[in-house]
């Protein structure tokens, strides 16, 4: 084959380009591993929009809906929250939820503490395509997320000093095992549950807590009685709105890379959403004859927990069929569960975390798709019945597990600082007097 | 010289502004208010919490007039804020014993 001198030329100039690059690379790295930097922007990305969920999302989420006297509490336990396992996830969380333990028995329930302030970590460390650096930031801002949801549940009754203690305590003995369970390589991972970014790990964990929590800490005075109307529900809107925006990079980021399966788990995210949000509404507009913003937003973030985990393993029918069921599952898990049963759970973090993360989960063994993802196997699609009972294992282990550890937690702070304010203070209002601030 | 006080549905503010002035009203004063009477209060849902809201919000309009402008006013303000709902609102017409225009120290009827 004869090649022209114009491409001779320009082959010589692109090869003696490449060799010099070579050679400047090679001056500070001579062996670097690699990395992709498609994923490592995405990577990066997804961190700070899952980041964006917390603060401000729940933050202002959370914040509208509480009484005016309490926002402000409420909103520093969302960002005491972000700064508070911040820290501890440096310190010790990633270790425990993220290395292997030296001993393969232990390994299914624990990391271990070589990772003692990510002190083996360096420049270079790499994890999968991406530095692991960013897949420890990622990860942390899915800890972070984890325990502020949890305020929901306890919102305008505990003490400060008490949440934060509980915040603390909850990463390290709730969370991090959890997370090692099922994505750290313990034992639902080696079993073959699927969770592709959350749903029981989260919102499942979380919501668990938060039942327990309210359980333990008991109604807030007035309930039944006084007016509890969300103060600001434009806050509201804002922070769902937030969270939906941010959730791009909890679903479609669990890819941990910037590929196929990312794409899908972004179109699932979106698709059960819309459809979650009009299913609450239209169930609200026919039950209580009118269409609620707050209904609506609701309604999206249960369509969001739902199909956490099934992002990245379902196509965007299931997608539509998770999100249509949450709408309504949640709704009446919130309204009408919530009410004969008769638990406190101020800001439904049960009602549309827990229920929706163990739907979601459940779901996700039905709707599952090796079409949609080389590593799922799913019932309806699949033939694999046997997923299910995987999925129920998952369901089932993080609601006993969470809801027993919480309560031990619980009534360790409450045995020791006590967890809930005095009823002059919950009276008078919470950021007055546990902060020193209001808000005119 | 007369006070006319009006408590009205407030989206009909306009409606009785427009017609004090096209009977030469100088000025009013407008205070948002919350009451009950007949009309109750309405109840709100959030998820399905249930709150009673006894309080309604309305307008409250004080129109100071010379007397022989008291009928006309008040005739005004009755026409033109009813809708025939309940909840239309009250007018309540008082005397007043004496007023001041605080720039030029003008008193009474020179003052309105």
């Amino acid at each position: 084959m004869k090649v022209s001198m114009l491409q001779k030329i320009s082959l010589a100039a692109l090869a003696s380009a490449g060799a010099l690059i070579l050679s400047a690379g090679s001056a500070f790295a001579a062996d670097a591993p690699k990395i992709d930097s498609g994923d490592t922007a995405w990577m990066i990305t997804s961190s700070a929009l899952v980041l964006l969920m917390t603060v401000p999302g729940v933050a202002c989420f959370y914040g509208g809906l509480v009484r005016k006297k309490n926002v402000l509490d409420t909103m520093a336990q969302s960002f005491g929250t972000t700064a508070l396992v911040t820290v501890l996830w440096m310190v010790v969380g990633y270790s425990l939820a993220f290395k292997t333990n030296s001993d393969a028995s232990v390994n299914q329930f624990i990391g271990d503490l070589s990772y003692l302030f990510l002190k083996p970590m360096t420049l270079t460390s790499v994890s999968g395509t991406i530095p692991e650096s960013v897949f420890m930031f990622f990860q942390m801002t899915f800890a972070i997320i984890t325990p502020a949801l949890i305020s929901g549940a306890l919102a305008d009754r505990m003490k400060f000093s008490a949440f934060l203690w509980f915040m603390g305590l909850w990463l390290i003995f709730v969370y991090a095992p959890i997370a090692h369970w099922v994505w750290g390589g313990g034992w639902l991972m080696t079993a073959g549950a699927l969770d592709f970014a959350g749903g029981s790990v989260v919102h499942l964990n979380c919501g668990t807590a938060a039942l327990v929590t309210c359980l333990v800490l008991g109604k807030r005075i007035g309930l039944g009685t006084e007016n509890m109307a969300p103060h600001n529900l434009t806050l509201s809107v804002i922070g769902a709105s937030l969270l939906w925006v941010g959730w791009f990079g909890f679903n479609a980021g669990s890819a941990v890379a910037a590929n196929f399966n990312a794409g899908m788990a972004a179109a699932a995210t979106q698709i059960a959403t819309g459809a979650a949000s009009l299913s609450w509404m239209f169930v609200e507009w026919l039950i209580a004859k009118k269409p609620s913003i707050l209904g609506m937003t609701s309604g999206a973030v249960a369509g969001l927990v739902a199909i956490t985990p099934a992002s990245g393993f379902v196509d965007p029918t299931g997608a539509l069929i998770i999100g249509l069921a949450a709408g309504v599952v949640c709704y009446t898990s919130s309204v009408w569960v919530k009410k004969w049963l008769g638990y406190d759970d101020a800001l439904d973090a049960w009602g549309v975390h827990g229920v929706g993360g163990a739907l979601g989960a459940l779901l996700t063994g039905v709707f599952a798709s090796n079409a949609i993802n080389s590593a799922a196997h799913g019932w309806l699609i699949d033939g694999n019945a046997h997923q299910m009972v995987l999925q129920l294992e998952d369901v089932g282990a993080t609601f006993v597990y969470s809801g027993i550890v919480t309560f031990i937690i619980l009534k360790l702070i409450d045995w020791t600082i006590g967890l809930r304010v005095s009823p002059e203070v919950e009276v008078e209002g919470l950021d007055i007097n546990l902060h020193g601030e209001t808000v005119r | 010289m007369k006070l006319i006080m009006a408590i009205i549905k407030p989206f009909k503010l306009d409606e009785v502004r427009e017609a004090l002035t096209g009977l030469g009203v100088q000025g009013m004063t407008v205070t948002e208010v919350k009451g009950y009477g007949r009309q109750k209060g309405h109840t709100e849902i959030y998820r399905g919490a249930e709150y009673a809201v006894n309080f309604l919000p309305k307008l409250k309009i004080e129109i100071a007039v010379k007397s022989d402008m008291a009928d006309a006013v008040t005739e005004a303000v009755a026409a033109k804020a009813k809708t025939g709902q309940i909840g239309d609102g009250k007018i309540f017409v008082s005397d007043i014993s004496h007023v001041v225009r605080i720039r030029t120290g003008e008193t009474d009827n020179d003052a309105l």
